[in-house]
């Protein structure tokens, strides 16, 4: 019996694949050499262009409702789209246990990457990890229509490398006080889509919503926010509709 | 050899994975046998001598005789027994290289080399030589656990720069040995082993709540 | 002292093995105790500095052995202005060879200083088990110095190469990324894999190494409790039961 079996670890012939990453297919601009690149240039792919799935980041501080967000986005999306899920909890396994236990995505379609108490670092200063995350998603599954990169909660600065992700959201909630959106901060202000969620607790919590809607148009401009109960739309249908507009304009109608 | 090009790979804000690993740190914060400064620094010394003596030794190698990553790949999966390190390291290298791309042209070599291979074969490619390869890898050895013992027992931080301070000798030492033995057959490059690194890493592999990667 | 010993197994073709070279210099001395095995005998306290030892270990196909060692090497200090002790170990398992290396701990005396080389060239086919146990100082005492270099190569290519350094003069060795407050480490190959991955209790770790074999290793206080980790995985194979 030989014990690579046991363990999936790289072994044998070189070059070896990294533990359980499965290489169904080649990947010709890590194998060639290439020039220096021009410094003007930004090495990244342009966004919406190539096969490679929508990344959508979501992102927002501790207990906002990201993962639930995930699970709704999850349940509305998983059977009419290819769709994979990474998550930066620092709790490693904590929120992809979660998706897994709530029955909304099959364990391969979940990665969890391991931040070093670092969320932020791991979407915006090094997002190596989510990047190679997301391309074992892609190898291991094929292509993708959609991946979802949820932060580990952070603050309000946090916010996600264009490297990493086409679109942002931002979730935050009602419980957090109704000052947040005039608070600011680069996530409330620059995110693509800024969630409130919890708007049931609005009552219980002593929370103006209409105070949130115009603090959050006075940082955002034409950037859109929308109103959530995940209690109430167990889909996050508005988040949902928004995330179909963009991989309907992606994907060009065959 | 540019001493910018070397600060620059060896600078810990370069997106190349390390902030998301403890350098087994966290296995030991964990097992009660690192608690303080002075732990830290047992801790450090040991890993330089072993795990950063083989990596400096791995990447002046590359770095001397890039053409020879697959076979150097190889010998340092013969020093690493714990197939979470091995992972662990696989894992820096690919993100190293990721960086790397987008710095200097690479050569062709596999996707996800152990990280001091990696290390050697992109010091190459940015115009440094095996010394400075192998200084960046002791080094690294060294901060990023560094770096995980501020994060993970809240220890002052310039005290731990203080150590990293007081262990670069150990470092030139080595390198400066490393580079001198970067012609060496690969059987025959330093194999110097950390048990409780080896067998902390698998532990730690098991764990359902961990902060880093390893 | 100078010693160079030599056992070489060999089969009878009637399905045993016949040792076709026992050859033994004291204090590396080697006794047959059964079918398949060979102990170790010792000869006095020892490695001590200036000591240089050699053995050389041979199974050929079909063959299969068993060394064993009747106590605990004792590296000790000798006379200082002598070179460190040295022991070189040098053994081929063919192809349907059977080497199980299974000696007592050696135990590293206050003020020693020594070395033990072991490479072991196992062909495709052959079969090893490979068990070291070091203790840091006897019982209450610092320990010496001592470094093991170890190659185990299996069919053409390097399995599994480690050194470790214990002593006044290793950087760190007690600190927690060597050993720690461990003054007893054993480890044992096996190539090809024999047993399954584990990890813990204690520190304590099967690990399958990325060549076709595994290592278990275990660190702890003293050789008690290494032993305890370790023996039951080396329970004697069927093939050299008797």
């Amino acid at each position: 019996m030989h014990p690579e079996n046991q363990h999936s670890v790289a072994g044998g012939a070189l070059p070896h694949p990294s533990d359980g990453y499965v290489a169904p297919h080649s990947h010709g601009p890590d194998e060639v050499p290439h020039t220096h690149p021009d410094p003007g240039v930004d090495p990244h792919e342009p966004l919406n262009s190539g096969p490679r799935a929508l990344r959508v980041g979501i992102g927002g501080p501790v207990g906002s409702g990201k993962t639930a967000l995930v699970a709704a986005l999850c349940r509305a999306l998983g059977d009419e789209m290819r769709l994979a899920v990474v998550t930066n909890d620092i709790y490693t396994t904590e929120d992809a246990d979660f998706l897994l236990r709530n029955g909304v995505l099959p364990a391969d379609r979940v990665r969890a990457v391991e931040t070093g108490c670092c969320p932020h670092t791991a979407i915006r200063d090094d997002i190596s990890a989510n990047l190679d995350a997301v391309e074992d998603l892609e190898a291991a599954l094929g292509p993708l229509d959609l991946v979802l990169v949820e932060s580990g909660g952070d603050n309000l600065t946090a916010t996600f490398s264009k490297g990493l992700i086409d679109q942002q959201i931002f979730v935050v909630d009602v419980a957090g006080g109704d000052k947040v959106p005039r608070k600011g901060g680069p996530g409330v202000t620059t995110a693509d889509l800024l969630v409130i969620n919890k708007t049931d607790l609005a009552p219980m919590v002593g929370a103006d919503l209409s105070v949130m809607d115009h603090d959050a148009k006075a940082r955002r401009g034409d950037l859109p926010t929308v109103f959530l109960s995940l209690v109430e739309d167990r889909t996050a249908t508005p988040v949902a509709d928004w995330i179909r507009g963009l991989v309907a304009a992606r994907v060009p109608a065959a | 050899m540019s001493l910018a090009s070397l600060l620059v790979l060896a600078d810990g804000r370069l997106p190349s994975g390390g902030h998301a690993h403890s350098g087994g740190l966290e296995a030991q914060v964990s097992a009660g046998r690192v608690r303080d400064l002075d732990a830290v620094a047992g801790f450090l010394r040991g890993k330089l001598a072993t795990a950063g003596l083989v990596a400096a030794a791995f990447a002046a190698a590359s770095c001397a005789r890039p053409g020879e990553w697959a076979s150097l790949d190889q010998g340092l999966d013969s020093r690493t027994p714990s197939p979470a390190l091995r992972k662990a390291s696989r894992a820096q290298g690919r993100a190293l290289l990721r960086a790397a791309r987008a710095m200097w042209s690479l050569p062709p070599v596999g996707r996800d080399l152990h990280q001091p291979v990696a290390l050697g074969v992109v010091a190459h490619a940015g115009g440094l030589g095996p010394e400075e390869a192998a200084v960046a890898a002791a080094h690294g050895t060294t901060s990023g656990a560094a770096s995980a013992a501020v994060r993970l027992l809240g220890l002052d931080p310039y005290a731990v720069h203080g150590l990293l301070a007081r262990l670069t000798a150990d470092c030139d030492r080595i390198a400066a040995d490393a580079a001198a033995r970067a012609e060496s057959p690969v059987d025959d490059l330093p194999a110097a082993g950390a048990p409780l690194l080896d067998i902390g890493a698998e532990l730690h592999a098991t764990w359902e709540v961990r902060l880093f990667a390893s | 002292m100078r010693a160079r010993s030599r056992v070489a197994a060999e089969s009878d073709g009637r399905g045993g093995t016949r040792l076709a070279v026992l050859r033994s210099e004291s204090p590396l001395l080697l006794r047959r105790t059964g079918p398949h095995t060979v102990h170790l005998v010792g000869g006095g306290a020892g490695p001590l500095r200036g000591d240089d030892l050699r053995l050389d270990i041979s199974v050929a196909p079909g063959a299969a052995l068993e060394i064993l060692s009747v106590a605990a090497q004792l590296a000790l200090p000798g006379q200082a202005h002598l070179p460190q002790s040295r022991l070189e170990i040098h053994a081929t398992v063919a192809s349907g060879g059977t080497l199980r290396w299974w000696p007592e701990p050696m135990i590293a005396a206050a003020g020693c200083n020594h070395l033990t080389v072991t490479r072991v060239d196992v062909a495709e086919g052959g079969s090893l088990l490979w068990r070291d146990d070091l203790v840091c100082g006897r019982h209450g005492e610092d320990s010496g110095d001592v470094r093991t270099d170890t190659t185990i190569r299996y069919a053409g290519s390097t399995l599994y190469r480690h050194e470790l350094s214990v002593g006044p003069h290793a950087p760190g060795w007690s600190g927690a990324a060597v050993l720690g407050d461990g003054r007893a480490i054993g480890t044992l190959i096996s190539a090809p894999g024999a047993f399954p991955a584990t990890a813990g209790p204690g520190d304590f770790a099967v690990m399958p190494l990325a060549g076709p074999g595994m290592l278990a290793t275990a660190v702890a206080p003293d050789i008690r409790a290494v032993q305890a980790a370790l023996d039951p995985l080396g329970k004697p194979t069927a093939t050299l039961t008797h």
